[in-house]
C-alpha cells in the first residue's frame, strides 16, 4: 500500500514557541489512526498543519506523494476534510445548508448547485444517519447530533481523508458511542481514512488500528494499538502509571480508573 | 425557509424597489402629477423638475443605499459581527478623508471618464480597511472586538484630520467640505448617477461572485479554509470591492451612516443567512430604504431639506444600541 499522507521530520513554531518537533508519520489509505497525548502536546496543531489552516513549518508534508504546498486550498479540500473541535458557537444555518457548503471545492462561482451536489449531501446524511434532520436548524440539535452533521458536512467534500479534532470530548456516553460507531461505519463502507485526536486512550485503542502519541511536540509512540496498552509506553507519553484490566468480551487490556479515597 | 419562499421574498423586494423608484420622484416640495409628465407642455416645467432633479436623485439614493448595504453585508459576514460595517470600521472616514484632500487641491481630474474625487475616496477607503485589518493581524487570535475598536480609533483619527484640514483651509473650501460631509443626494442631471454606477455595479458583482466564500466565512475561518476557501485572497478581493463601492458613493454623497448596518441585518432576519439570496435581498432593501429615507429628509421640515445622513443616523443610532444589547446578551 502507498502512503496517502507522508510527514517527514516536520517541525512547527508559533512565534518563538516550538509546537511540533521532527514529527514523522506515514498513513495509508483506509487506515484508522488516533492521535493521543497530554494537553499542549501539539495534537490539534498537527491536524491544522495537514489541512493548512496553519501554514509554514519546517520539513515536509506530502499528500498522495505531492508536497502540501503544491496544492491550491481547493484541490487540497478535495483530498482532505476536517471537523474542528466543538466551540459552542451556534451557526445560523440549517443542516442541509451547512452540509451543502461542504461541496464548496466542487462548486463553480458562475454556476448554481447541481444535482450531483444534492446527491452528495443526501449520501453523506444517510451515511451518518442524519437524513431526518435535513431541515432542522443547527441551533436546535444536541451536541451529538451536531457533531454528526459536522462529520456529514466534511464527507460532502468527497475527500478520502477526514481529520477530526476531539470529536467526542463534550458528548455524553451514548452520543460518544454513537459518533464512534458512525466513524467506524464510514471507514468500513466508504474506505475513508480517519485520523482523530482524542484524550481517551481506551477509545484510541479500541476504535483505531494505529495510534500516534505526541509529547511536547515530539513522537513518543507510533504503532499498532495492541502494543499501546502497557505502562512502558504510557509512562513515556503521560508520565504516569495506569492500572489495566482485561476487556470482558475481547480480552484486550483496557485502562480502569484508580480508586481514590474520598 | 424553502428556496422557493426565499426566491419569492427577493421578488417581492424587487417589486418594492421598482415601485419606490417609480413613485418617489412624484413627491417632494411640490407633488408632481402623472399628467404633467405625460404631457410636458401642460405641466409648467414640472416634467423638467421630474426628469432633471427628482429621477436622478432617486436613482442615486438607490445606488448609494444598495452599495452601502451590500458592503455592510460583506463586512458582517467576513468578521462574523453585526456591528462590522463600512461606517464602524473607519472605511467611510477613510473615503471622506480621501475626498476632502482631493477637494482641497481644487483639482478636476478625470481618468477614463472616472472622476478624480471618486478615485481619491476609493484610495482612502482601501487605505483605512487595510490599516484596521493590518492592526488585527499583528498578533494571532485578535478578536473582532479589537478590530471594531481599531475601526473606531481610525475613524476618529481620520475625522480629526478632516477637521484640521477644514480649520486651516479658506472659507469656501471649509463650507464645501462641511456641506458634503453632512451627506446629500441633491443632484442636477444624470452625470453623478453615471459617475457612481460603475463603482456600485463592479463592487456588487464581485461580492455576489464571492457568495459561497461569504457563506463559509460566516461559519468561521478554520472551517472555511478546510472546505477549500483561500480566505486571504477572498478577504482581499472583498476589501477591494467594498472600497470601490464606499469610495464611489462617499465621493458623491458624503458619508451616509447606518444603511450598511441595518439593511443586511434586517434582510438576514427576513431571508436567512445564505448569501445566494441574502446578497440580492440586501442590495434591493438597502436601495429602497435610502430612497425612502431621502424622501423623508425632503418632507420633514419642508420647504427646507435635511441631509439624508441625519435621517439614517436618527434611525440607525437606536438600532445600533439594540444590536449592541442583543450581542451582549448572546455573550452572557
Amino acid at each position: 500500500m502507498k502512503a496517502i499522507i507522508d510527514i517527514d521530520n516536520f517541525s512547527f513554531s508559533i512565534g518563538r514557541k516550538q509546537i511540533l518537533r521532527d514529527v514523522s508519520l506515514s498513513v495509508e489509505a483506509g487506515e484508522t489512526l488516533s492521535i493521543i497525548g497530554p494537553n499542549g502536546a501539539g495534537k490539534s496543531t498537527l491536524l491544522k498543519c495537514i489541512v493548512r489552516i496553519l501554514a509554514g513549518g519546517a520539513g515536509g508534508i506530502r499528500i498522495h506523494g505531492k508536497p502540501l504546498e503544491s496544492y491550491t486550498q481547493r484541490e487540497l479540500a478535495k483530498l482532505v476534510s476536517y471537523v474542528p473541535q466543538a466551540d459552542g458557537r451556534v451557526l445560523p444555518f440549517s443542516v442541509h445548508e451547512f452540509a451543502l457548503m461542504g461541496r464548496y471545492p466542487h462548486l463553480s462561482p458562475f454556476s448554481s448547485i447541481k444535482e450531483s451536489d444534492e446527491q452528495a449531501v443526501n449520501d453523506a446524511l444517510a451515511l451518518t444517519g442524519m437524513q431526518e434532520f435535513r431541515d432542522r436548524h443547527l441551533g436546535t440539535l444536541s451536541g451529538g447530533e451536531r457533531q454528526k452533521v459536522f462529520i456529514a458536512a466534511a464527507l460532502c467534500q468527497g475527500a478520502g481523508i477526514i481529520l477530526l479534532d476531539e470529536p467526542t470530548t463534550f458528548l455524553d456516553p451514548k452520543h460518544q458511542d454513537d459518533v464512534h460507531r458512525t466513524l467506524s461505519r464510514i471507514n468500513r463502507e466508504s474506505g475513508v481514512t480517519i485520523i482523530s485526536v482524542t484524550h481517551d486512550v481506551n477509545i484510541a485503542a479500541i476504535f483505531s488500528r494505529r495510534v500516534l502519541a505526541l509529547k511536547t511536540g515530539a513522537v513518543a509512540y507510533c504503532g499498532p494499538s495492541e502494543s499501546l496498552m502497557n505502562n512502558d509506553v504510557l509512562q513515556r507519553v503521560y508520565g504516569k502509571q495506569f492500572i489495566f484490566a482485561a476487556h470482558p468480551v475481547t480480552g484486550r487490556p483496557v485502562i480502569v480508573p484508580e480508586e481514590v479515597k474520598p | 425557509m424553502t428556496p422557493r419562499r426565499r426566491a419569492l421574498t427577493v421578488a417581492v423586494l424587487a417589486l418594492a424597489a421598482l415601485a419606490a423608484i417609480a413613485v418617489t420622484p412624484l413627491f417632494g416640495l411640490t407633488t408632481i402629477s402623472w399628467d404633467a409628465i405625460v404631457n410636458p407642455a401642460s405641466g409648467g416645467g414640472q416634467a423638467d423638475i421630474f426628469w432633471r432633479l427628482r429621477v436622478p436623485r432617486v436613482l442615486m439614493a438607490f445606488l448609494a443605499g444598495a452599495g452601502l448595504a451590500i458592503s455592510g453585508m460583506a463586512f458582517q459576514a467576513m468578521f462574523r459581527n453585526a456591528l462590522a460595517t463600512p461606517f464602524t470600521l473607519g472605511v467611510s472616514s477613510g473615503a471622506s478623508l480621501g475626498a476632502a484632500l482631493y477637494m482641497l487641491t481644487g483639482a478636476q481630474i478625470a481618468v477614463l471618464g472616472i472622476s478624480g474625487i471618486s478615485v481619491a475616496a476609493f484610495a482612502g477607503a482601501l487605505l483605512s480597511i487595510l490599516l484596521v485589518y493590518g492592526i488585527t493581524q499583528t498578533r494571532r487570535g485578535m478578536s473582532t472586538g479589537t478590530m471594531l475598536l481599531a475601526g473606531v480609533a481610525v475613524s476618529f483619527l481620520f475625522s480629526s484630520v478632516i477637521l484640521f484640514l477644514q480649520y486651516i483651509s479658506d472659507f469656501t473650501n471649509t463650507f464645501l467640505i462641511l456641506r458634503w460631509i453632512m451627506g446629500g443626494l441633491s443632484v442636477v442631471g444624470f452625470g453623478a448617477v453615471f459617475d457612481m454606477l460603475p463603482f456600485v455595479a463592479a463592487g456588487s458583482l464581485i461580492v455576489f461572485y464571492q457568495r459561497h466564500e461569504l457563506n463559509l466565512m460566516t461559519t468561521g475561518e478554520d472551517i472555511a479554509v478546510s472546505r477549500g476557501v483561500n480566505v486571504k485572497a477572498a478577504k482581499h478581493l472583498l476589501f477591494f470591492a467594498t472600497s470601490l463601492m464606499v469610495g464611489g458613493i462617499v465621493a458623491i454623497c458624503g458619508p451616509i451612516g447606518f444603511v450598511g448596518m441595518m439593511s443586511p441585518h434586517i434582510c438576514r432576519l427576513l431571508i436567512g443567512p445564505d448569501h445566494r439570496y441574502l446578497a440580492p435581498a440586501t442590495l434591493l432593501f438597502g436601495g429602497t430604504f435610502l430612497v425612502l429615507c431621502d424622501l423623508l429628509a425632503q418632507l420633514v421640515i419642508a420647504p427646507a431639506q435635511i441631509p439624508v445622513g441625519v435621517i439614517t443616523a436618527l434611525l440607525g443610532g437606536p438600532f445600533f444600541l439594540w444590536l449592541l444589547i442583543g450581542t451582549m446578551n448572546d455573550e452572557q
